[in-house]
């Protein structure tokens, strides 16, 4: 897909861009193909650029409220912190507790309150940016605000979305949540060691529903109280950081699975495909 | 539910069309949305009745076109119809599909009055 040849005209817009003009008259059409969260993804590709001439790695954690994500974080940090040097940008309608956990760890932490507002975007991202070292870190985690619906349609400008279900939330979430799942780069079934409490949960039809979204990711079972599974979580993260270190000495970059196939086809970088139209 | 905040930059982006071209008004403002874009037309259209007000779109009529999701095979190459929560290949149910259509969220076209 290119701007220059033309590969991206499509059958689906192809009309839009090549409708013949007609005479002038008091009504004009234009014709626009410019996605609705502009603002939003300009933001966000700014936001990559900042983390990326740092070496910064950005991991997005979605999930409803409750399944773990702060749990999960405080486990990884115990891990790996003689390893990895890391910071956490939280998100919560209310409250400092969740950043309060992370610093009781010993790890850096922002917490930004959105009020009433229901997932994190790439300007409030980008308002935490000054209160982190971004040059004395590898490895930057937002734990999104607890949500399976709203966050997964915002780039933040990382690289990576990673997406939990508990067990205790029923395994046929990726089919009733499907924009959420679908934008996952990685998929975590935690609190596992709640499993022999429950007998309605099955992992293999968790990891059916998320296939039947076209979904080819890793799916990690794991438990961040009893430790089972975490370590190829913890390998997965040290594997991400080491790959984009060399991509970005390489000016590569990364972007997340937010909302890309359907819409790339039919979208283009916005003003340049203004054509005006008079109608009849 | 970010319907509301996802009107204001539409908005901004009308406004930014229609000083372009000089317009008086807005008259109609086209929008594609696909299930798979997280955003819901009913709460899209009700969230820019609000949002519009004292704007050049004030009167502009929302009109939503529905986007189909639809999904290619990367295996047997074939095109098929799917839903938001099913995108597997119904040719050989398998999951290596690539989405066609069913995530937009696109601004297609604007309807301007008073142009010059």
């Amino acid at each position: 897909m290119c701007n220059t040849c033309g590969c991206n005209v499509t059958a689906g817009n192809r009309h839009l861009i090549f409708t013949p003009p007609k005479p002038k008259a008091t009504n004009t059409a234009v014709s626009v193909l410019s996605n609705l969260l502009k603002h939003n993804n300009e933001q966000a590709e700014r936001n990559r650029a900042t983390f990326d001439a740092q070496g910064v790695l950005v991991i997005n954690l979605m999930s409803s409220p409750g399944s773990g994500k702060t749990a999960l974080l405080e486990a990884t940090i115990r891990n790996l912190k003689h390893k990895l040097k890391m910071a956490v940008i939280e998100g919560d309608l209310e409250t400092e507790n969740d950043a309060d956990r992370i610093r009781a760890q010993g790890v850096p932490a922002y917490q930004i309150t959105t009020g009433t507002a229901c997932h994190l975007d790439a300007h409030l991202i980008e308002g935490a940016l000054p209160q982190l070292d971004l040059a004395a870190i590898d490895l930057l985690f937002i734990e999104n605000v607890g949500n399976l619906v709203c966050p997964a349609s915002f780039d933040l400008g990382h690289h990576r979305n990673v997406t939990l279900l508990s067990v205790t939330e029923g395994d046929d979430k990726p089919a009733k949540y499907p924009v959420m799942f679908r934008a996952a780069d990685l998929m975590l079934i935690s609190k596992t060691d709640l499993l022999p409490h429950l007998d309605d949960f099955s992992l293999e039809k968790a990891e059916h529903c998320q296939r039947a979204l076209a979904s080819q990711i890793p799916v990690l079972p794991l438990s961040s109280r009893s430790g089972d599974g975490l370590n190829a979580w913890l390998d997965w993260l040290q594997q991400e950081v080491s790959d984009h270190k060399l991509r970005v000495q390489q000016q590569q970059t990364i972007k997340p699975r937010v909302q890309q196939d359907g819409q790339n086809l039919h979208l283009n970088a916005a003003e340049v495909h203004f054509r005006p139209v008079t109608l009849a | 539910m970010h319907e509301l905040s996802l009107c204001e930059d539409l908005l901004d982006q009308v406004k930014a069309i229609a000083e372009t071209h000089h317009a008086e008004k807005v008259v109609s403002i086209t929008v594609r949305i696909g299930p798979l874009s997280g955003v819901e037309p009913l709460l899209l259209d009700s969230a820019f009745s609000m949002a519009c007000v004292g704007t050049v779109a004030e009167l502009a009529e929302l009109i939503l076109e529905n986007q189909p999701v639809r999904v290619v095979c990367n295996q047997c190459a074939i095109e098929s119809e799917a839903s938001a929560n099913n995108l597997l290949c119904r040719s050989c149910g398998g999951f290596d599909t690539r989405l066609l259509s069913g995530d937009e969220l696109i601004l297609a076209r604007v309807e301007l009055e008073g142009v010059d």
